[in-house]
């Protein structure tokens, strides 16, 4: 954090600049319509990312973690309400003319998809859904094109010559990395990865997190990483926020957050993937009764009442906010003493 | 107590050729290339592998849905039938729980009707609609008449998958093969689905085979765990032996992937998965073996050996045997776990 | 078989109808998605949704009024209108007055008996020859896509030549070999238009077959008869009762071709027939509109009507069709 001199102005905007989060999302609120009615996805979401930083957001199905990653590049279906803010680099993405939209969609911030496998075109050659993606933002000419697309592919790991192929072609490790080197052909600052390892094998899936990593090392790309997956989040990301029903209902250090939950929906997210080598996890699988709420019909007060081993009468009357919970750290749960 | 296995596999082989691979005179899929596995009754193994390694391919032969190119499978002490009315009466003892709950069951049947289906098929004496709801009642779903008439999608994943497993105890098997049965599955709603089924395990003494990539689910439940590689098994132990003290270098390299394992350094092994029509020479795994690529292998003198003679599995200890050059010399350097306590001897 | 559309309509049937059963790539966790369209509908669902959609009931209702027209047309003119011998005293070619709502023809018949009675025809004769189409079409395809391997090659095989053959030559030929009835019509149109059911059913079945249901069914001790019939049929049926309902228009439109060109019965009055007999008759030079007029807009108004239905019943079968 550098401090102005009051003498000089540019100094001291440069420094509101440096000090600007990359991404502030503040109070989101996102909900569908449909034909059986309004589906509430997110409901009031907070938090800030700086250049560089990476966090995990990490929750099973109706928690909203996709909606609002959609919603960070406004690529929410036609008709979804959305209330609260998305600034990206201090820029509202809600209230930008399209022309101002198009151009900041993968230029500042880039997505890499779920089911990545099935977000390439089958009949076009990979180099030339790449090559798109560039073209779209910057029309410099064929060739230099290709020359990027060559330097994307290597930063990726993948031998030049897989330019040539077709998706089908490829192994779902291979087209995943084509799905990064696309989400990076613009060198955006932010990337979000929506459950970029899901269906892939272990060895495959620990390839693409390490590339994750080092290409956030080597290009300081701020990163959020969602995922249902817990226990990868812990080596890549080193904030860690927990989604239900629409909230963020934990926060803090990933390592913190994981070896030591506070909210009772982190303690039973993280013991339901189990310690290999640790004994009290032998014969013993540990879960929760009941299912991730149907964001149509939310329980009063607190949604994870029903399936909390900790509840008390207490829990229904209100819908606890996040309080701090330790350094850094909050938990959205009345039970949890603030720390300090 | 010895008892007899529910199913001993002896050196089953199964292929798979396409069309097109016969037209080009390409090497078929050699999916399961010489397996050796037993199975007791009330003990639960789990096949793990990666994609290609053949586990899945397995566990459809075991159920009567592959046919091995070689090799013997029994249950209970005979070979498998191969006729249709021989493997209908064979498949009311060996069942199946899918990985996708949502597709394993018709959308156009009612709960009830799904649960039922195998019960009419076999024509199982007995009022049906108590064994249904004795079925559902088992699996968690009560009180089971309330799901009588409801239908998969209006139920959630985790109790659709308690119906397939309805479905498949119904007919009181002798063994289960569950394929993936959690994968698809909210993270928190796994460990209900895995007590479940742990606990079936401990009334019925069914005997069960799950197949799956998670360790940590092996970990969870399995009583032993088979790793397979390029359709072979290349470690076979107790769970505790295996993902404590590994001995094959492909499992070590899987478990030092597995996040919250510490205490291993991460050996990330280069390439895909390898293609069941390619299998290298010699030991199937000596091109990502990382003890090959890291020049031990040529330290210890076992290079050439892992390149040309392909490794059969050698017991190490009572129950746990491994498929590898390295593992025949006593001592192994390289990344490795710290040793562990004793795992106790399995009891069967 | 021509096909006035020129095949434009028929692949967008098939394409849009393959859709039907089209399985969802498993997702882990997200059981919940927007877009849960395989939820199977009760038949009272289907009618709601399908009631509901401006297509189904705008079709449905234009389908009941002509479907009723042509039944009670005893009640609404006498049959006896159509013999030539009893419109002698008439006026020919006479535009409509009150006697003759829609005029008469060259014969002096009035237009409004031709009309009523030739619908009856058109109807009949589309709805048989849809009906006889699809039960060798379902049968074929079915059994080519359950069974695979050559039975299927062979099977698709012959669909294919069928799918090949000229539909005007056909009819041609069958005509003069055979009497010229109207089982003849329906003969020939049966024929020519059951390769493009047996495709359509053929590739869900091959679909369908691959399901993990069918699977577990299969896992559990099920034989062939008790898959096909327990879980293939009711997964395609609902295509095949859409495709019947398109396919009924193709028909009637062909059953038009051949009443027009006189390959028909010429005992019976169809639209068709009607039509071609204003064309012999020089009606659009005389300028007697009320002579061709009406049998030309019945066929259009019960073609689309015919369509209309067909597609709402797609997008109730298949929300993935409708238009956001």
């Amino acid at each position: 954090m550098s401090t102005a001199s009051a003498a000089d102005p540019a100094a001291s905007e440069r420094a509101v600049v440096a000090d600007r989060p990359l991404l502030d999302v503040r109070d989101l609120h996102v909900t569908y319509s449909s034909r059986e009615g309004e589906i509430p996805a997110v409901r009031g979401v907070s938090f800030t990312l700086r250049r560089g930083e990476t966090l995990g957001l990490a929750g099973e199905s109706g928690c909203g973690k996709s909606s609002l990653a959609a919603a960070v590049l406004k690529l929410l279906p036609q008709g979804t309400k959305v209330e609260g803010e998305v600034l990206l680099d201090g820029e509202n993405v809600f209230t930008m003319s399209p022309g101002r939209l198009r151009a900041v969609r993968w230029t500042e911030a880039a997505i890499v998809f779920q089911g990545a496998m099935h977000a390439l075109n089958p009949v076009w050659k990979v180099k030339h859904q790449i090559a798109e993606a560039i073209q779209l933002h910057d029309p410099i000419g064929d060739k230099a094109a290709q020359a990027r697309v060559g330097e994307l592919l290597e930063q990726v790991g993948l031998p030049g010559r897989r330019a040539d192929a077709y998706p089908h072609q490829l192994s779902g490790g291979q087209r995943q990395r084509v799905m990064i080197a696309m989400a990076l052909a613009c060198k955006p600052h932010l990337l979000i990865a929506d459950e970029p390892t899901t269906a892939l094998d272990v060895m495959v899936q620990a390839q693409v997190l390490a590339l994750l990593e080092q290409l956030q090392e080597d290009l300081g790309l701020a990163m959020v990483f969602i995922t249902h997956d817990l226990s990868v989040l812990t080596s890549c990301c080193r904030r860690l926020a927990i989604m239900y029903a629409g909230r963020v209902v934990e926060e803090g250090p990933s390592h913190a957050v994981f070896d030591h939950p506070q909210h009772p929906y982190t303690k039973a997210l993280a013991a339901a993937f189990p310690t290999i080598g640790d004994m009290r996890f032998r014969r013993a699988p540990l879960g929760l009764a009941g299912d991730p709420p149907d964001p149509r019909e939310l329980p009063p007060g607190c949604p994870f009442v029903p399936r909390c081993s900790e509840a008390i009468d207490a829990c229904s009357d209100a819908e606890p906010a996040l309080r701090v919970a330790g350094p850094m750290r909050s938990a959205a749960c009345i039970r949890v003493e603030a720390d300090g | 107590m010895t008892a007899e296995p529910i199913i001993e596999v002896r050196d089953v082989h199964v292929t798979f050729e396409s069309k097109r691979a016969r037209r080009k005179h390409a090497a078929p899929a050699r999916a399961v290339d010489g397996v050796d596995l037993e199975i007791m009754p009330g003990e639960i193994v789990a096949l793990v592998g990666e994609s290609g390694c053949g586990k899945t391919t397995l566990a459809r032969t075991l159920l009567g849905l592959e046919r091995p190119a070689s090799g013997e499978i029994r249950f209970r002490g005979t070979p498998l039938p191969h006729s249709t009315k021989g493997l209908r009466t064979y498949r009311r003892h060996v069942q199946i729980v899918f990985q996708d709950p949502t597709g394993a069951l018709n959308p156009r049947q009612t709960i009830y009707e799904s649960v039922a289906e195998g019960l009419r098929i076999h024509k199982v004496p007995g009022n049906e609609k108590d064994l249904v709801a004795s079925a559902l009642s088992r699996s968690g779903l009560r009180p089971p008449e309330r799901f009588f008439q409801r239908y998969p999608h209006e139920v959630s994943g985790g109790q659709r998958q308690r119906v397939v497993i309805a479905g498949a105890i119904a007919l009181e098997p002798s063994l289960i093969v569950a394929d993936e049965p959690v994968a698809s599955l909210d993270a928190s709603v796994r460990g209900e689905i895995l007590r479940l089924m742990l606990g079936l395990v401990q009334q019925t003494q069914v005997a069960m085979i799950v197949v799956t990539h998670d360790l940590g689910l092996a970990w969870n439940v399995a009583d032993r765990i088979a790793v397979m590689y390029l359709g072979r098994i290349v470690e076979l132990g107790t769970t505790e032996d295996v993902l404590e003290a590994p001995k094959h270098p492909y499992t070590r390299a899987l478990l030092s992937v597995v996040p919250e394992i510490e205490r291993m350094e991460p050996q990330i092994l280069t390439g895909e998965p390898p293609d069941p029509t390619r299998i290298p020479p010699g030991c199937r795994f000596h091109p990502r073996c990382p003890l090959v690529v890291s020049g031990v292998a040529a330290e210890l003198g076992i290079l050439e050996r892992c390149q040309t003679e392909d490794p059969t599995r050698v017991q190490m200890r009572t129950g746990h045997s491994v498929a590898c050059h390295a593992a025949d010399l006593d001592a192994v350097p390289g990344p490795g776990p710290t040793p562990g306590p004793e795992p106790a001897e399995t009891a069967n | 078989m021509t096909d006035p559309t020129g095949g434009a309509f028929e692949s967008a049937r098939d394409s849009a109808l393959a859709e039907v059963m089209a399985p969802d790539p498993p997702a882990p966790g997200s059981r919940r998605s927007l877009n849960w369209s395989r939820r199977r509908k009760s038949a009272g669902e289907v009618w709601r949704e399908f009631w509901a959609s401006g297509q189904g009931k705008a079709g449905l209702i234009i389908l009941v009024v002509f479907v009723a027209m042509a039944l009670l047309a005893p009640l609404i003119t006498s049959s006896e209108g159509l013999k030539v011998t009893n419109a002698l005293g008439n006026k020919q070619n006479a535009p409509p007055s009150w006697e003759f709502p829609f005029g008469t023809d060259n014969d002096g018949r009035s237009v409004l008996t031709l009309f009523v009675w030739g619908a009856r025809i058109s109807l009949f004769v589309g709805i048989a020859a849809t009906l006889v189409a699809i039960f060798i079409g379902s049968f074929v395809g079915i059994i080519a896509g359950y069974a695979g391997g050559r039975t299927e090659g062979v099977l698709m095989r012959v669909t294919e030549w069928f799918l090949v053959i000229p539909f005007l030559p056909l009819a041609i030929v069958l005509a003069s070999v055979l009497s010229r009835s109207l089982s003849t019509i329906i003969l020939v149109i049966g024929i020519t238009s059951w390769p493009g059911t047996a495709r359509l059913l053929r590739a869900q079945v091959l679909s369908v077959k691959e399901r993990t249901f069918v699977e577990r069914a299969r896992a559990l001790g099920a034989g062939h008869g008790r898959i096909v019939g327990r879980h293939v049929l009711p997964s395609v049926l609902p295509l095949v009762f859409a495709n019947l309902t398109l396919t009924v228009p193709i028909a009637i439109l062909s059953e038009t071709t051949l009443a027009f060109l006189g390959l028909g019965d010429p005992l019976r009055v169809s639209w068709g027939q009607t039509l071609g007999a204003s064309f012999a008759a020089g009606a659009t030079s005389i300028g007697a509109w009320w002579y061709y007029l009406p049998p030309g807009l019945g066929i259009v108004a019960v073609v689309l009507a015919f369509t209309l239905c067909g597609r709402a019943l797609e997008e109730v079968l298949n929300p993935n069709l409708r238009q956001r």
